[in-house]
């Protein structure tokens, strides 16, 4: 119920805000900050923010007051920016912590494979305040791209943070550092399986759409066929297309000498375009589906050739919805990428599954966690494309 | 005319597919564990070309529980979430819901599935966390949606006759919605059915572990097996779903 006068005074003008701002404040009094283990053998402890050896940790909370008692304000165009920037700086204080505690407690740890690993309080954290910032951007009535802008402004810190060495101190980074040349050989190996799956894709999904469009006695059964094979799970299509694969190869050594055969890369990427193919070849021709009949025959009565009507007319109205099915696809791709190491195609999900199958924990967030980021920055630039496309429109 | 007999023969067949496919899956379903001179044939170089570590209808069966489980908390979740935000008293946290619905959709499941095991461990729950907290974000996003797409005259005049707004939820809201909610259903039990196959790699039991067990021994015989019985759970889940959406749409017109 939203009572802007209560009979006390105090009325809450930002309910979401008072949610977030005390879940930030629980997480931080009752859930594990950080885990330290002083050793490989023995199970982490888990330490409170107020339990952890810097002394300063409970300052890094106080931006999270400002944001309880801002949700009690009249929400006016100061108390947002003030508000704003209280839940950039939280999780910038929040990060700090976390490395100058894991930095006391490697340096007090008797062993040198001592491990700080991040808590469930900190990922609570983190999370509510990159809730917050949406939501308050959004009230302030920035336009997409200043919103865009304000979320890069309050990933920068953490970004730099990162890249800085900041947070060497921490498990995953230790892991990091021990594997630097492996996980740079897969993060290189993860952008080729999807860029190897994104060309053949383009490149037969598009006239694909373009065919569907114009012919719908054939569009129909393209589809339904696509998305037959978009229902299947991905673990079951590279399984599928291993035996297949190695007995083509074992049968024609010319393809087994170009490298195709059962396992690696040839499976995953004919997979991932299999995959790819529905939302692309979907969008092309939905996108051409959207071009107005009327501006098709405006342009031919001006006497444009259809090669014209298609080049100048059709593909640019068509880009946005084009643009929405290849933001899908590549985003899909990043995470079934992950899974194609399942069959030997290497890639970040490689150091995923190799933790998992050896039980090291802060291996698999060394592969999933840049798996996520990779996905969500992706996706955040087909964002930015399609906002620009958007202001060029009108 | 023409058309309702268009409409009955759509149900039809939309069941008939289903019925069919089903009867298909548990033929094989059944076969299989018979299936050793196929496989011995097809891949003479194996010692033991049938996965027999566990039985294929106990696989079964704990996969589909594994995403009827996870998919039930999902549904709870996600649905009780959307009416949520789309009522006076919530419609300050759509915002939140959106953000926290697009973000969420972006992570790939495999890498939400590995997340959880530093969180909660090997086994069962890690893939039914992860399973309950992807699947909440197709359901909630399409609730929405779907109330957001009630014609507001309907809702006005079911408030005339003096109906609650609970009963307007209940008898015109949520009725006139229900086919793009299903819609988010089904979204969310066909990622849920591959994630629970993954989930093998986390140690729960699930139709995946045949797949696991083959990459692992090198055996393409296993991989096989429990591609065909994961595949084929998936697409016959997906007719199943597409005979509801057209019984729904027969109801609706």
């Amino acid at each position: 119920m939203h009572r802007p006068d209560a009979p006390l005074g105090v009325a809450v003008h930002n309910r979401p805000m008072l949610a977030l701002a005390t879940g930030v404040l629980l997480a931080g009094m009752l859930l594990p900050f950080v885990a330290h283990a002083p050793n490989r053998l023995v199970s982490g402890v888990a330490l409170q923010l107020w339990q952890v050896p810097d002394v300063w940790s409970c300052v890094a909370l106080i931006p999270a007051l400002p944001l309880m008692i801002g949700a009690f304000l009249r929400q006016t165009g100061m108390v947002l920016w003030g508000l704003l920037a209280a839940a950039i700086v939280l999780p910038v204080g929040l990060t700090h912590v976390a490395a100058v505690s894991a930095e006391a407690l490697s340096l007090s740890a008797e062993s040198k494979s001592a491990r700080t690993s991040l808590g469930s309080g900190f990922w609570v954290m983190i999370l509510a305040t990159a809730l917050m910032i949406p939501d308050l951007t959004a009230r302030m009535g920035l336009s997409p791209k200043v919103r865009l802008f304000v979320s890069c402004v309050a990933i920068a810190p953490l970004a730099a943070m990162v890249l800085l060495g900041h947070l060497d101190a921490m498990s995953i980074m230790k892991e990091y550092t021990n594997k630097a040349a492996l996980f740079h050989a897969a993060l290189i190996r993860h952008f080729v399986i999807v860029l190897g799956a994104l060309v053949p894709t383009l490149l037969l999904g598009v006239p694909l759409g373009i065919i569907a469009f114009r012919r719908p006695a054939f569009g129909g059964p393209v589809l339904a066929g696509l998305n037959i094979i978009q229902t299947v799970p991905s673990i079951a299509l590279f399984g599928l297309l291993m035996a297949p694969l190695s007995a083509l190869a074992a049968r024609v050594p010319l393809l087994q000498s170009i490298g195709i055969s059962g396992i690696g890369l040839a499976p995953a990427i004919i997979a991932l375009t299999l995959y790819a193919m529905l939302p692309i070849v979907r969008n092309t021709y939905q996108g051409l589906g959207e071009v107005p009949p009327q501006v098709v025959e405006a342009a031919r009565g001006v006497g444009m050739t259809p090669t014209q009507v298609f080049w100048h007319v059709e593909l640019p109205l068509a880009l946005p919805v084009f643009l929405a099915g290849l933001r899908v696809t590549v985003v899909q791709a990043i995470g079934l990428a992950a899974v194609a190491a399942l069959i030997g195609a290497g890639g970040l999900g490689s150091i995923m599954f190799q933790g998992l199958f050896a039980n090291a924990l802060d291996l698999v967030l060394l592969g999933a966690l840049p798996i996520i980021g990779i996905a969500v920055a992706a996706d955040a630039i087909f964002n930015f494309a399609l906002i620009s496309l958007q202001r060029t429109k009108t | 005319m023409m058309d309702t007999m268009a409409i009955a023969l759509g149900i039809r067949d939309a069941l008939r597919r289903f019925i069919i496919g089903l009867v298909l899956y548990l033929a094989i379903l059944l076969a299989l564990p018979y299936s050793t001179p196929i496989f011995s044939a097809l891949f003479p170089q194996l010692e033991r070309p049938l996965y027999q570590q566990q039985t294929f209808a106990k696989l079964v069966a704990a996969h589909v529980m594994l995403v009827l489980v996870a998919s039930f908390v999902a549904m709870v979740v996600g649905i009780g979430a959307g009416m949520f935000v789309t009522r006076p008293r919530g419609r300050e946290f759509r915002k939140i819901f959106e953000t926290l619905s697009a973000m969420g959709q972006t992570f790939p499941p495999v890498a939400v599935l590995a997340i959880c095991v530093p969180v909660i461990g090997f086994g069962f729950w890690p893939a039914f966390v992860a399973l309950a907290l992807y699947g909440v974000l197709p359901i909630g996003e399409n609730t929405v949606s779907g109330l957001e797409a009630v014609s507001p005259a309907a809702k006005e005049a079911a408030d005339g006759i003096g109906m609650t707004p609970i009963q307007v939820l209940r008898r015109i809201e949520l009725p006139l919605a229900a086919p793009v909610i299903l819609a988010g259903i089904r979204t969310s039990v066909t990622i849920n059915i591959g994630t629970a196959a993954i989930a093998s790699t986390v140690g729960s039991v699930s139709l995946g572990l045949p797949i696991i067990v083959g990459l692992n021994g090198n055996n393409t015989a296993y991989i096989v097996q429990g591609a065909v019985l994961v595949a084929g759970l998936a697409i016959v889940v997906d007719l199943g779903f597409e005979a509801l959406l057209s019984r729904l749409s027969r109801w609706k017109a």
